[in-house]
């Protein structure tokens, strides 16, 4: 039973396919929001969505934020990182801690 | 702080300190939750960054291999290749218990990792994708170490925020305004007996008087 799919543009998401992963290419936010709706209430584990799309599906994703399951996981695209994942990821220990204490040696 | 709109009677205050005590030894559980999810959260969220910047790099680099490869392949070809899987990710998935939040816990199985079955023959595909699709797999662990971690670091910092809601209100808002309260229906108690106290001996010397009268 597959439990992870990959979610995003055709050309980045495609190479998943080999490892076994679902894989489901979008094209627009509608299909993007309901294809993480769709893959969220089969039962899948992990979402891999892609930086750009995560970023215009945000509102979809989150709903799924306070939920254990699906863990919805921000992967960079062929072209590189644009930092979105990273940004989560501070915007964590905000949330948590009041203040960035991870990254001030970065700025 | 704002005084509750109680009556100042004896019972109320009994009550009153009753939910104080509650408050105080909720406000001592809260903090202490607070404090011992803060820490676990520190540590996770450092491994996390880290995780994070790993799977960052070598994925792009993994997918502008594969990107590569798609250029030189033909796009019906390349699809064909890699869409009918030859192996699959078998996933264990449980939970845990970090300070009563449900985290999961996912696992790959190890046997299913391990498989190097390729999804098409070597005539029809460049070798670069071989390369693209090796490098993924060998990176398919760590994302999901990644995911896991991203999402327990989720789940957590939003029970900080709400844990640190509860201890600051608790803190700043309800034990103060009990104490108050206290305080105010102390006074009250304290003042009506002395009046009644005074009434009393008014009453007394009164009497006295009158009797001394009736009897001169």
């Amino acid at each position: 039973m597959p439990q992870i799919a990959a979610i995003g543009s055709k050309e980045t998401v495609l190479a998943f396919g080999a490892l076994g992963l679902t894989v489901v290419p979008v094209y627009t936010a509608e299909e993007a929001s309901r294809a993480v709706f769709d893959l969220a209430s089969q039962g899948y584990a992990v979402l891999f969505i892609t930086e750009e799309w995560a970023q215009r599906i945000e509102e979809t994703i989150s709903r799924y934020k306070t939920q254990a399951l699906p863990a919805i996981i921000p992967i960079p695209a062929a072209s590189g990182a644009t930092g979105a994942g990273m940004k989560q990821v501070r915007a964590n220990v905000e949330k948590a801690i009041g203040a960035d204490i991870l990254f001030k040696e970065e700025g | 702080m704002a005084l509750m709109n109680v009556n100042p009677t004896r019972m109320e205050l009994t009550r009153l300190k009753k939910r104080l005590r509650t408050a105080t030894r909720g406000h001592k559980l809260l903090k202490d939750k607070r404090d011992e999810m803060m820490r676990q959260f520190v540590l996770l969220i450092r491994e996390n960054a880290r995780l994070r910047e790993e799977v960052e790099k070598a994925l792009s680099a993994a997918l502008g291999e594969f990107s590569m490869t798609s250029a030189v392949m033909e796009p019906a070809m390349l699809e064909e290749a890699v869409l009918y899987p030859a192996r699959t990710v078998d996933l264990t998935i449980g939970s845990a218990n970090i300070m009563s939040v449900d985290v999961p816990r996912i696992s790959v199985d190890e046997e299913t990792l391990s498989e190097t079955r390729l999804s098409y023959g070597f005539a029809q595909t460049s070798a670069q994708l071989d390369g693209a699709i090796q490098r993924l797999s060998d990176i398919l662990p760590d994302m999901i170490k990644l995911a896991e971690i991203e999402k327990t670091c989720n789940l957590l910092a939003d029970e900080i925020e709400k844990t640190r809601r509860r201890v600051n209100a608790l803190e700043y808002v309800m034990i103060p305004d009990l104490q108050e309260t206290i305080r105010y229906i102390t006074m009250k108690l304290d003042e009506n007996e002395r009046g009644a106290l005074t009434r009393l001996m008014k009453v007394k010397s009164m009497i006295a008087e009158r009797n001394g009268q009736n009897a001169g």
